[in-house]
């Protein structure tokens, strides 16, 4: 048989290419028209830079390599690395074979890929030759291992480090199964033709000398061809309606993310671009502590992109999240899905709730001039000892200071955010700005991570905001001898807020080592779990709220310690709910545990005995 | 013009007496739905007592009381002032899921049935 005389074949494959490279670009321009103008003109302004190729180093570094899931776990990296990387190899290399075999650097886009079928009795003349087929039977093995690593992790996840794999939807599994049948097609196409030509690369000869002794390979060959043509072309036509829409998508969004364009407060076309670079690789959904203690199986950031791509999300789902900021920074294609979902959030409630105007009588007089102004938040006020602990600090380190909300009754205006009450926390950030602006401080103390983190990325101060940790690790570093360290043993916990919300992970740390003898545990800095009583869900119910506490209570008390450290109020409420043997303290009230004693001023005491008898 | 009883220094307002057979719960009864330990409150006032925006007139306790009399037209100006700050929820002895209860009537009191 004359197998050049059947190349109908390649259609399908042809076919499925053809719509992909019309299909994208669309769908591509039409999300850019949809960011803001200021977007594009950063887009145009950055395209032919530095920038464009720092972002190239990383499309092929993560959208290749996966070294970020690497990280995560090796298998599991080698799995998404070898179907990628290596198919891209296989389409370089077999390019680079094809042009050298026929000299012709213009040949048709479907000659590489059945390069075998059209050549099927090449037998290399020399060494170059030898080296390519060989490269590429390597390659085909290579691409193969991952293929069998990923139908394993279908069945036992646990093997590549992960509790559960993603449940998919019908688009998924559709080009799942073309994805899972393209190699394997491939190989059998390609040994078939190796044991009838008697001609290949080790792998596919050895194996298809093996299949012609067993099979009529001779009839077997043009349909085989056909089905690995059929299994391309359908999984070109399935792409942009599955997740391996990221394959593409995500390569574009990490050069629009180099160029400068960020995550907005509304939806726009850069949201698109993030909802498709979801892999749906499921990391998200095992750090998430929300599966892994409280039994919510549904609203984890891969469904919540899911259900927003295929505009099924249920209001629900958008609020069943603790803004803990676990699966953002597990996520190996870094999106910033808790701004995503705080887009939608917003797009509901935003008018359910309006502007606030407080009565001007409850804004408190001008404090100091220059001073520090302390903001101690609801949280702090509802664990007074908390406030007392800073307040003793401050006066005993001679600190000028005021406190703003010294009757309570001011919300920095995050909680409201959090919910998607925009125009209401607005209203709240424009007057307690006017408020301390008024105060003329020339320092803002706040002492709880929900509050800093607003007051640094929300408010518009012109003076500095600092978390108490900070704060008081420099006031210790300035003045040692008023503290002392206790040999007491202590764990830190890192407050979602603070830790992965602000990146402050070491000034505690650094603080406390002064104080105590701080040892570590198992979840620390970027990996710290979240204490479960975050502001943020407003759907979990306090029952599964308790399940998350108490694991990562557990893990904080696992080593033994006299008292757990936070350096958020909120954390510390939420643990020392219940029965708690061993106590959970803020950073504050733990420096204070070690104020060296007060030299007394010398003055002739008169005790109250003595007033009583005279 | 004042009312002509005023001259005995007291005023007789009309009862305040309602039918809870005859009430419309309807709004009381989704909210439950949504958050079930919504039915534990026993009134305590706690929840008012630490309200951030106690001042701007928020009263969760009140809000529940003509929810549950189906008395609706005051909740949105009982509610608008929450900021959801979250105090009264870790102070509620009933473990009373506080603030979503409000997060949640804000919405329905915006979205229609
Ligand atoms: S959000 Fe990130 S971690 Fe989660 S499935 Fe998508 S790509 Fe994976
Ligand atoms: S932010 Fe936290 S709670 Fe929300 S989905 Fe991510 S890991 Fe889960
Ligand atoms: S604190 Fe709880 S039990 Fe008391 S009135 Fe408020 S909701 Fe009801
Ligand atoms: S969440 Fe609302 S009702 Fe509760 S204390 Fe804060 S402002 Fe008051």
């Amino acid at each position: 048989m004359n197998l050049s005389d059947h190349p109908f074949f390649v259609w399908p494959f042809v076919a499925g290419m053809a719509f992909l490279c019309i299909y994208l670009p669309a769908v591509y321009l039409k999300w850019l028209r949809k960011t803001s103008a200021r977007d594009r003109k950063k887009i145009s302004a950055a395209i032919f830079s530095v920038k464009t190729i720092r972002a190239i180093r990383e499309i092929f570094s993560e959208c290749l390599l996966h070294r970020r899931i690497f990280r995560f776990n090796p298998t599991l990296g080698y799995m998404h690395m070898s179907l990628a990387f290596g198919w891209f190899l296989l389409i370089v290399v077999g390019k680079t074979e094809t042009m050298l075999y026929t000299r012709d650097g213009f040949n048709p886009p479907y000659l590489p890929v059945f390069f075998k079928y059209f050549y099927p009795d090449h037998i290399p003349a020399n060494f170059k030759g030898l080296f390519f087929l060989t490269l590429m039977d390597l390659l085909l093995l290579f691409v193969l291992s991952g293929l069998t690593l990923a139908i394993f992790k279908r069945f036992k996840s646990k093997f590549l480090g992960m509790k559960k794999s993603t449940r998919h939807i019908l688009p998924d599994r559709i080009a799942l199964t073309f994805l899972w049948l393209i190699f394997p097609l491939r190989w059998l196409a390609e040994s078939l033709t190796s044991g009838v030509y008697n001609a290949g690369g080790f792998f596919t000869l050895s194996s298809g000398r093996a299949l012609a002794s067993l099979l009529p390979a001779e009839q077997l060959l043009l349909p085989a061809w056909w089905a690995y043509s059929i299994a391309l072309g359908g999984f070109f036509v399935a792409l942009p309606f599955s997740r391996y829409m990221h394959i593409f998508t995500e390569a574009a969004l990490i050069l629009l993310k180099h160029w400068g364009v960020k995550t907005t407060q509304r939806a726009n076309g850069y949201t698109d671009f993030e909802i498709h670079s979801c892999s749906r690789c499921g990391i998200c959904a095992n750090v998430c502590q929300l599966s892994a203690d409280a039994g919510i199986n549904h609203s984890q950031a891969v469904y919540f992109l899911r259900d927003l791509r295929y505009n099924r999300l249920q209001p629900e789902t958008a609020e069943n999240c603790l803004f803990c900021g676990r699966c953002s920074a597990a996520c190996p294609v870094d999106i910033q899905v808790d701004d995503i979902r705080l887009q939608q959030r917003t797009n509901r409630a935003n008018r359910c709730a309006p502007a606030i105007r407080r009565p001007a009588a409850q804004l408190p007089g001008t404090p100091e001039t220059g001073g520090v102004l302390y903001f101690a938040g609801c949280m702090t006020h509802l664990t007074p000892s908390v406030k007392e602990a800073i307040r003793t600090i401050l006066n005993r380190a001679d600190v000028k200071f005021s406190i703003l909300d010294e009757a309570g009754g001011i919300c920095c205006g995050r909680p409201a955010m959090q919910a998607g009450f925009r125009q209401q926390a607005e209203s709240i950030i424009q007057q307690t700005t006017e408020m301390i602006l008024r105060s003329e401080a020339s320092l803002l103390l706040v002492s709880c991570p929900i509050c800093y983190k607003v007051f640094n990325e929300e408010y518009q101060l012109p003076i500095p905001v600092k978390h108490h940790s900070v704060f008081f690790k420099e006031l210790a570093a300035a003045k040692p001898e008023l503290f002392k360290n206790s040999r007491k043993r202590i764990t830190y916990h890192d407050s979602c807020e603070l830790g992965r919300g602000s990146g402050i992970y070491e000034e505690p740390r650094e603080l406390l080592r002064r104080v105590a003898h701080l040892v570590p545990t198992a979840h620390e800095r970027e990996d710290a779990l979240c204490c479960g009583g975050s502001l943020a869900n407003l759907a979990i119910s306090p029952a599964q709220r308790d399940l998350i506490t108490d694991t990562a209570y557990e893990q904080l008390i696992a080593p033994a310690p006299d008292y757990v450290v936070t350096s958020c109020p909120m954390c510390k409420k939420t643990f020392s709910k219940g029965k708690r043997d061993i106590p959970v303290v803020d950073i504050a009230e733990a420096l204070q545990m070690a104020l060296t004693p007060e030299e007394k001023p010398v003055r002739v005491k008169v005790g109250k005995k003595a007033e009583v008898l005279a | 013009m004042k009312p002509a009883n005023d001259k005995w220094g007291f005023r007789a307002e009309g009862s305040e007496q309602i039918n809870l057979d005859k009430a419309d719960s309807s709004l009381y009864r989704r909210l439950l739905n949504r958050e079930p330990g919504f039915a534990a409150c026993l009134f305590c006032g706690s929840c008012r007592a630490t309200c951030t925006s106690g001042n701007e007139g928020m009263n969760f306790r009140l809000a529940h009381l003509l929810l549950q009399r189906g008395e609706t037209a005051r909740l949105k100006s009982l509610t608008d002032p929450c900021l959801l700050c979250g105090k009264c929820t870790l102070v509620c002895p009933r473990n009373v899921n506080i603030r979503a209860v409000v997060y949640n009537l804000k919405i329905m009191l915006h979205e229609p049935f």
